[in-house]
């Protein structure tokens, strides 16, 4: 019934009808399962081809430097045999996001073995504590075969792969021959040239690569003498190294001395920052109507500050999406509707009386509800079916809304961004992030920003409008189209109209209020917070906390909830009024106790408190006879309590008193 | 010159082949031949050769070694990262791979002579055998016995070789406390001047004449001779800005003769050279393009020193800032920087004399995890929680070298840091998130 026209992505669409029907009456689990599986492919798919291009400038640069390498190496003017001993190298300098770099040294080592050389080997420092390692994983990467390393560690793994494998010597040597040979075969298919020509005139000379993934980590010594080393095999080896940089390229001087960093003719790659990185990613990934899961304020906040705050790593970003997502289709039943249009729409004739009931019990729901007649109201309530057509009309609603949400966002962003001293922030997701909070207009702020707006003069404000004017062109929406066409009027009418200082008003000041005001309708008609929306609650994902708690971990407060209650990781031991049963695993007591004393803890006080409440536990009178023989298994089990409490840094052992020990936290029960 | 080289049991024409190949060494090739003696009588069982870098050491044994086609094994210590390989290369190149593969693994020392004594007796030396070690320094670093018995290895195989040890460092730096035999020692001098003239200009580039590229080296050597010596760092000059020196000539303005007007032409050109390239701040290639530019642009083009901005986390600044601080303050300062009443601290108690203005010359204190941790949480604005993020910005602040963990990786209680960063780094770090780090530095005070 309402198949009108919806914007057609390359979206994969599998669904079998049938079986979904049957199992969405009883539980709709396994369809929110596949439409998050969906969407979290869409979105990774999204985000790599995203990260490919934002790599391909550096990833080609990189590439014609060492094809340029490569072909300079074999041409025999003077000038390149002048310099012919230094090993061409390039340093790349990523940015201090580390968990990101793995995946452009791994478009990066795969373009190169596409397109320049088969050889190609990465290394990285941990794996390289000497220089025998170092040597033993280049070769091993380059030559795919196992290397000895004369290490009697390694006695047993040698002689077993001894006998798998034709193991070498770990030296470079070893690697020349290895090349001749290669590259001597490759030469073999045209035998006519065989033996005329020596190895040094063949063009088939393909560079060997060797990429330094974390330099900052390797051992500069052992750097030093591998680079000594290559450097002596450069004219029969076509070597040419890589570094990875997270901080800055003088960290090269720092760990070179002068006598290794003239071996080597580098040459400096900057890549892309990562907060250029993130915004291009939040610009395609969260401000676009294209994905129907969104993320509510906070939510984004949790985000952004791990981003901003800890780690700087884009990579990470994506991974809390992913588990925002995930939280999402698993906790929220309605979820279901949180899908394209058209699917949506079936799925709400597809909900249980259960989902419906559910639907009612929403806040923006009952909201809603409120505005309507009374017998309308009852209606809603009443009426199964009613309800479900209401819904899809609100699900309607709800897209409409993202449709003009992005647009206007964007518009007044331009607009406000090239304010002096960003009143409503430097970046577009700044201010995303105060819409999605309340309504923007409210802000104060948006009225500075909108009265610096109102000063601008004729240029600037026709150059922002007309970036507006090509923000709205691409936007298929009916009150987009509509606002396009009256403010391309109103640009051509500013165009037409002189800036004169009067007294008076001249005609183009008010028709630059006349825009502003028609820029302030936009914003308070379309940019009005998710959180009012009817049904927001089907797509936004709003629990911060969740988000937060796994992504950010503490440690220290985990461990705290643990010893003092329990009972919220062993389910057994739950009682009704939240104090610590006397049940309670041994590290459990003695931390309640502990938490009793001040700064210094008497052992045998403590002892003595502990084997009262065991005893008390294990339902014997603590004042029968048999308490004094169980004495030295509680002991026991007290003194390994106690060296747990001091693994766990709660305690520590003092000098200022005999038997006791200092308590390293403060505040009790 | 080629009389200097004149020796029996040598052919008259190679050794002037080998004495056209070493320009300015015929001294110290003569003595190494007279030293070495006929091809097969006895030689001296170990040579030491000591020079600076550059100097001709590698060049003079590889050339005579070759030319004269005596046997000989060429291995540089840094390559032999185990005594394996360097007794390998040895047998390797004077009695071929089957030899090199009775080896057991991990040889010792009884081990190598043990082969070489079998396989010399199999085929007895005609000439006397090389080992020539470049880099010999680094067998200081060996085990203890390996370069005893390198010295008197003639006597220990029975064989006729000899051992040549190259090095950047005089004989008193190696020998052992325990005595071993005395090599003869023989000293590369730096070349001077002219020579370095005379050694540069056989590089001449075909296209040009040889007075030409000559009268180019005398104005390199005149600008670069009085801060670089080092034979390989000027020929590296010389080939980077010869393309410069000949513009003129290529666009007809110039003769080749007119050694003035070149002059003028390169010499602000040789200037600036000195202020990057000799360093290695720009790659040779960079300073190629920066050479085919125009003027105007080559601007853009920064050395990579230039480049010392380091993109951070916000917390990751301040978990810097407080290292610095808990590295450059003595300890017992942090309770006037830190505490808000910190009560009454004697000015004079606070103010040690000696302590003053020493702390940045003395260079970062170690300090452990729980000061770096109480200073973070007092210098950041607002509450951070202890989460697990927050210690792992340390240990990647670690891998990174802005921090160098002092003790051991091993110990997990009360690990031990120090701020590896200049002032002027954690100054512009302390800039971008507003925090006034001299005011809590008590040299600054």
């Amino acid at each position: 019934m309402t198949t009108t026209s919806v914007s057609k992505g390359c979206f994969v669409f599998k669904p079998s009808a049938k079986k979904k029907k049957k199992t969405l009456s009883l539980d709709n689990s396994e369809i929110r399962f596949k439409l998050c599986q969906d969407l979290w492919h869409k979105i990774r798919a999204d985000t790599e081809v995203l990260q490919d291009e934002l790599n391909r400038k550096i990833l080609d640069s990189l590439l014609d430097f060492t094809r340029k390498c490569s072909s300079t190496r074999q041409h025999s003017d003077w000038a390149s045999q002048m310099r012919a001993s230094e090993i061409p190298t390039a340093a790349l300098v990523l940015g201090v996001n580390v968990p990101d770099h793995d995946m452009t040294f791994q478009s990066l080592s795969e373009l190169l073995q596409q397109s320049v050389t088969p050889h190609v080997a990465s290394v990285q420092a941990k794996e390289c504590g000497a220089l025998k390692h170092l040597m033993k994983r280049v070769l091993e990467r380059l030559m795919d075969t196992v290397v000895t390393v004369d290490d009697e560690e390694e006695e047993e793994t040698e002689q077993t792969s001894t006998q798998l494998h034709k193991s070498v010597h770990c030296s470079l040597s070893t690697l020349c021959d290895w090349y001749n040979a290669k590259t001597m075969k490759s030469k073999t298919g045209t035998p006519g040239k065989k033996r005329s020509s020596p190895v040094r005139d063949d063009p088939q000379q393909p560079p060997v690569v060797i990429i330094f993934k974390d330099l900052e980590a390797f051992n500069p010594k052992v750097l030093q003498d591998f680079i000594l080393i290559c450097s002596r095999y450069v004219e029969r080896l076509p070597l040419m190294f890589i570094f990875g940089i997270a901080t800055s390229p003088s960290t090269i001087q720092h760990m070179l001395p002068h006598s290794v960093s003239s071996l080597l003719c580098i040459e400096l790659f900057q890549s892309l920052s990562c907060t250029q990185h993130l915004a291009t990613v939040i610009d395609k990934l969260i401000l676009t109507p294209q994905f129907p899961f969104k993320l509510n304020g906070k939510v984004m906040q949790v985000l952004m500050s791990i981003f901003l705050y800890h780690d700087f790593s884009v990579r990470n970003f994506i991974k809390g999406v992913q588990l925002a997502l995930l939280e999402h289709f698993h906790s929220q039943p309605l979820s279901v509707l949180c899908c394209k249009k058209k699917e949506a729409l079936l799925n709400v004739m597809q909900l249980s009386h259960h989902d419906l009931e559910s639907i009612r019990h929403l806040l923006s729901f009952r909201r809603y509800v409120e505005k309507q007649e009374p017998q309308e109201q009852l209606n809603l309530f009443r009426d199964d079916t009613h309800l479900k057509e209401v819904c899809q009309k609100l699900i309607k609603d709800l897209r409409k809304y993202h449709k003009n949400y992005y647009p206007v966002l964007r518009c007044l962003h331009t607009l406000t961004s090239s304010l002096p001293r960003y009143p409503l922030g430097k970046q577009v997701r700044e201010l995303h992030l105060i819409c999605l909070e309340k309504n923007v207009w409210e802000n104060e702020d948006y009225q500075t920003a909108m009265k610096l707006l109102k000063m601008l003069a004729k240029d600037e404000l026709i150059a922002s409008l007309q970036r507006c004017v090509e923000i709205l062109q691409p936007v298929k929406s009916k009150k987009m189209k509509k606002a396009l066409v009256e403010l391309e009027e109103l640009l051509t009418l500013l165009e037409m109209n002189e800036s004169r200082r009067a007294k008076k008003l001249s005609p183009f000041e008010v028709l630059r209020n006349e825009a502003l005001e028609f820029i302030d309708g936009l914003v308070k008609s379309h940019l009005s917070p998710p959180e009012s929306q009817t049904l927001n609650e089907v797509c936004y994902y709003s629990s911060s906390a969740t988000v937060r708690r796994h992504l950010n971990a503490t440690p220290r407060t985990s461990i705290q909830a643990a010893l003092s209650s329990p009972y919220y990781y062993l389910q057994s031991l739950k009682t009704e009024d939240g104090t610590v049963s006397n049940a309670a695993p041994d590290i459990c007591i003695a931390y309640k106790l502990h938490l009793e004393c001040g700064r210094l803890i008497n052992l045998y006080d403590w002892l003595e408190a502990y084997a009262t409440v065991v005893s008390a536990a294990e339902g014997n009178n603590p004042d029968s006879d048999n308490v004094r023989k169980v004495e030295e298994v509680k002991h026991a089990r007290f003194i390994q309590a106690v060296s747990e409490l001091e693994f766990l840094g709660f305690i520590k052992s003092t000098k200022q008193k005999t038997d006791h020990v200092a308590r390293l936290t403060w505040g009790g029960c | 010159m080629a009389a200097l080289l004149q020796h029996a049991g040598y052919e008259e024409e190679r050794l002037l082949r080998v004495a056209q190949q070493m320009p300015c060494r015929e001294v110290q090739a003569g003595m190494l031949l007279s030293l070495m003696g006929q091809p097969q009588q006895y030689s001296y069982p170990s040579i030491f050769i000591y020079g600076h870098r550059a100097s001709g050491k590698s060049h003079v044994m590889h050339v005579l070694l070759k030319e004269l086609e005596l046997p000989h094994a060429t291995v540089s210590c840094v390559e032999c990262v185990s005594v394996a390989l360097l007794f390998e290369q040895v047998l390797l190149s004077f009695f071929g791979c089957d030899a090199a593969s009775l080896l057991p693994r991990s040889p010792s020392l009884s081990d190598f002579v043990r082969i070489y004594r079998q396989q010399c007796s199999q085929s007895p030396a005609k000439q006397t055998r090389y080992i020539v070690m470049e880099k010999a320094e680094l067998l200081r670093d060996t085990d203890a016995n390996l370069l005893p018995a390198l010295l008197r290895l003639q006597e220990l195989v029975e064989d006729n070789v000899t051992i040549i040890l190259l090095s950047e460092i005089v004989w008193d730096k190696f020998r052992p406390n325990t005595g071993c035999f005395e090599p003869l020692l023989l000293h590369f001098p730096d070349y001077s001047k002219g020579e370095l003239q005379q050694i540069l200009s056989q590089d001449r580039h075909p296209s040009y004449t040889a007075e030409f590229y000559s009268s180019y080296i005398n104005i390199l050597l005149g600008v670069f001779y009085s801060v670089c010596r080092d034979l390989r760092e000027l020929r590296h000059l010389a080939a980077l800005n010869f393309s410069k020196f000949c513009e003129p000539l290529a666009e007809g303005k110039v003769k080749e003769t007119d050694t003035h007007k070149l002059w003028r032409n390169i010499e602000p050109h040789l200037k600036k050279a000195m202020q990057t390239v000799y360093l290695r701040e720009v790659s040779s290639l960079q300073w190629e393009q920066m050479q085919q530019m125009e003027e105007k642009e080559s601007g853009a083009l920064r050395g990579l020193s230039a480049h010392t901005h380091v993109e951070l986390p916000y917390y990751s600044k301040f978990l810097l800032i407080a290292a610095y601080l808990a590295s450059y303050n003595p300890a017992r300062t942090d309770k006037r920087f830190f505490l808000k009443h910190h009560g009454k601290i004697k000015k004079t108690n606070f103010l040690k004399k000696n302590e003053k203005t020493s702390n940045h010359l003395l260079g970062p204190k170690p300090f452990p995890l729980d000061r770096l941790l109480a200073i973070f949480y007092s210098v950041v604005d607002n509450r951070v929680a202890p989460t697990a993020s927050i210690f792992s910005q340390i240990s990647s602040l670690v891998t990174l070298q802005l921090l160098t963990q002092v003790s051991h990786d091993d110990q997990l209680d009360a690990p031990k840091y120090k701020c590896a960063v200049s002032m002027d780094f954690i100054c512009a770090i302390s800039r971008t998130v507003n925090f006034d780090i001299v005011k809590y530095l008590y040299d600054f005070l």
